[in-house]
């Protein structure tokens, strides 16, 4: 199957192309939802038979390259339209299409009735499109045509109900913020694209990372490609400074949240940095800020969750703090363990949103956490699977978000040293507490709403059984990466199954594993304990004691207003940097170089002809007999001139 | 004729010309001034002839018949266009025709 690996790429865009072009004509929601779904299903089974396939290979000969044509070819400058199959982008694919496949299913029930359903599903599969170009290409460009395409999906879907109303503003302002963010990171990717193709002469994966391990290049050229390539990734993955489009893309339909703003969209950061992981590790000063960058992001973001009303806003701050742990993970080198996290996360983030939808659905677009309560006996499903996700996402033992959190929390111990890893735990206790917070307000204690008026009910079967598939995988989901020190010989079968893809990064970077089994259960335990207490403050606050969290907010309002105005970033970059360009672009762009150079250039020759010429157009007198005199004088004075130079 | 020298005939030529330049430039009356036009025409037609039967080439005689034909049709453009000018007028006089300005 891996030479029809395409088909996960051709099923998507068939179904973008029958429901873009037809979906209005076709009334019917069923139809469309099932296209819509199965084109990725099947998608999904593609990828499934080429796992299978490539597994049944020997360890050197999984990565294949599926060549399906030449797609530009320039003065020596070839790039191929291709596939790469390897280990690292089948299990990307899978995530993107197995989660991408629940979350459709979801959408027919959680869009049904909404006038633009069948735009719904067009714009959906064609972001699975563009997704699966991103993590399957074979050459940089490929990997970019689907990075721009992602985010043009991202900008649709954000601004999908283009009609509503979202915060201070429009769906639509949202969604170009998020767009015009992208483009700020897109265009230090490109810069990144451009010197890999000045330094290696090629934007092939193959031939850009072999010669990048061989041959004898400076670091500080891979320090700039590095740099730029993250530049493209803070913005793809909500990073600091480019985290801020993110929040603001709550305002499109939930499962478009659960899909592109948690799952994969945004992860194609973390990816991208993992596949380039031999440029990355060949720049120690550029891993060092990818590492810093992502710490701070997950403190921050975790931070600002803990205050946020929104239960969408909550999970949104929880996802860039989570992206944060990627790109720490990718920062101190283990890079296997930033992709566990993306995979466990996209589980149980993606579950954690579609829960969200659940209730915000059952509760008539309800969105502040404020005003639920007792929703428990109301949706005992989605109750269920949420919490599953919440103690997944909480790093509880047994779940998967456990392996994959403590691996990251390991390693930024072994490789980053104690302060990365002291930080990294703060953030795992502060998740902890806003996960309970937000799980407590919405299905425990009082209700809070008028249950006259709003009567919560439980999703339809197609939204609840999604919800159950993904909780389970939350479950499981962890248990492919048991760490070395549980599992013993075997080792850790995802870190084992990456392990090729990374070979040259790791041969070049060379630290790790002066530490001991001892340590790391220590850590562990310490890091459970600390989630556990933080889970044991936030249920009692949230349940018995409200009082206390007012108490608190009210003691510290400073650091509280902070927290609920998100360090006020969005305000400082409208003054910083919005506001100059506007007003720049005002004062100085359009009133002094377009009104009055421009304009002035053209208007000033224009008026110049113009009173000449009313100088000049007075000697047409009409006057026969006068032009007959200038005529004749003309022609004697041209005899003369003739006989003159005779 | 071939007593007479060549130089009689430009001179007499030139002389036409410039009674024809002259009216052309001086006079008021749109006929006039058209019948001055012929006076210039005839003047080079009558140079024209001089000079092929003085030279025995025979091209210069020609090309008289050419201009007089042209000169014909444009005789009967150019009145038609005074009639039609004195119809619009009432006048002929070319200093009350001034209307092509700026």
């Amino acid at each position: 199957m891996i030479n029809y690996i395409y088909l996960t790429v051709l099923l998507p865009l068939l179904g973008f192309l029958i429901n873009g072009l037809f979906g209005s004509k076709i009334k019917n929601e069923k139809v469309i939802g099932i296209i819509g779904s199965s084109t990725v299903g099947l998608g999904f089974l593609v990828s499934l038979f080429a796992l299978i396939e490539t597994i049944g290979l020997p360890v050197e000969n999984r990565s294949n390259t599926v060549e399906l044509f030449s797609w530009l070819s320039v003065a020596g400058l070839e790039i191929k339209f291709a596939y790469l199959v390897d280990q690292l982008s089948l299990t990307m694919s899978l995530i993107v299409t197995g989660v991408g496949f629940l979350i459709h299913v979801y959408s027919i029930g959680y869009m049904h009735g909404d006038k633009g359903y069948w735009r719904f599903f067009a714009y959906l599969n064609l972001f699975i499109f563009a997704m699966m170009n991103l993590v399957l290409g074979d050459n940089f460009v490929v990997l970019f045509l689907g990075w721009e395409g992602v985010g043009l999906c991202s900008y649709l879907l954000i601004g999908f109900w283009y009609d509503r109303k979202f915060e201070k503003g429009t769906t639509s302002e949202a969604a170009k913020k998020a767009f015009v963010v992208n483009r700020i990171g897109d265009f230090g990717f490109l810069l990144g694209m451009f010197l890999i193709y000045f330094t290696f002469d090629s934007l092939n994966f193959k031939e850009v990372f072999t010669k990048a391990a061989s041959l004898p290049i400076p670091e500080t050229t891979f320090g700039l490609i590095a740099i730029f390539l993250f530049i493209g990734a803070t913005g793809k993955s909500a990073q600091i400074p480019l985290f801020v489009w993110l929040p603001d893309a709550m305002a499109g339909p939930t499962p478009v949240s659960a899909l592109i703003h948690a799952a994969t969209m945004v992860t194609a950061g973390v990816y991208m940095v993992s596949r380039a992981s031999i440029i990355f590790a060949s720049a120690p000063t550029v891993m060092l800020i990818v590492a810093v960058i992502g710490l701070l992001t997950a403190l921050m973001a975790a931070t600002i969750g803990l205050v946020q009303n929104d239960i969408k806003k909550v999970l949104a701050y929880s996802t860039v703090s989570q992206l944060g742990y990627m790109f720490l993970a990718a920062g101190v080198g283990a890079f296997s363990a930033s992709i566990f996290h993306v995979m466990t996360h996209a589980f149980f983030k993606a579950l954690l949103f579609l829960g969200a939808g659940s209730v915000i659905h059952g509760m008539h677009d309800e969105q502040n956490i404020q005003k639920y309560g007792g929703l428990k006996k109301y949706m005992p499903k989605t109750y269920a699977t949420f919490l599953i996700a919440t103690l997944a996402i909480a790093g509880i033992p047994g779940l998967s978000g456990f392996f994959s959190k403590d691996e990251i929390l390991w390693y930024s111990f072994a490789n980053g040293g104690f302060l990365f890893w002291l930080i990294g735990v703060l953030t795992a206790m502060m998740t902890a507490f806003y996960m309970f917070r937000l799980l407590s307000l919405t299905f425990y204690g009082n209700e809070k709403f008028d249950n006259h008026h709003i009567h919560p009910h439980e999703s339809p079967a197609v939204m609840t059984v999604p919800l159950i598939i993904l909780a389970l995988l939350s479950v499981v989901g962890g248990y492919i990466g048991i760490p070395e020190v549980f599992s013993g010989e075997h080792g850790n079968v995802f870190h084992n199954w990456l392990e090729p893809v990374y070979a040259p990064a790791m041969d070049k970077l060379g630290f790790f594993g002066s530490h001991t089994h001892f340590q790391e259960i220590l850590l562990m335990v310490v890091s459970v304990a600390l989630a556990l207490s933080a889970i044991c403050f936030a249920l009692h606050v949230y349940t018995k004691k409200q009082n206390i969290a007012v108490e608190i907010s009210e003691k510290f309002k400073g650091v509280y207003n902070l927290l609920l105005n998100k360090y006020f970033v969005d305000e400082i970059y409208e003054a910083a940097v919005v506001q100059p360009i506007q007003k720049g672009s005002e004062k100085v762009l359009w009133k002094f170089t377009d009104n009055m150079i421009i304009d002035g250039i053209v208007n000033g020759i224009a008026t110049l002809v113009d009173k000449s010429s009313s100088v000049i157009r007075k000697m047409q007198t009409g006057v026969a007999q006068f032009y007959a005199i200038v005529m004749m004088l003309g022609i004697a004075l041209v005899l003369l001139w003739i006989i003159l130079s005779l | 004729m071939s007593s007479i020298p060549m130089e009689y005939y430009l001179i007499l030529s030139a002389f036409m010309f410039a009674v024809g330049v002259t009216g052309v430039l001086i006079r008021r009356n749109a006929i006039v001034v058209f019948m001055c036009i012929e006076l210039m025409l005839n003047a080079a037609n009558l140079t024209l002839v001089t000079f092929s039967s003085y030279t025995g080439n025979p091209v210069g005689q020609i090309f008289v018949f050419f201009v007089m034909t042209v000169a014909a049709a444009e005789a009967a453009v150019g009145l038609a266009i005074i009639i039609a000018i004195f119809r619009n007028k009432l006048t002929v006089n070319i200093d009350e025709i001034n209307i092509f300005k700026w």
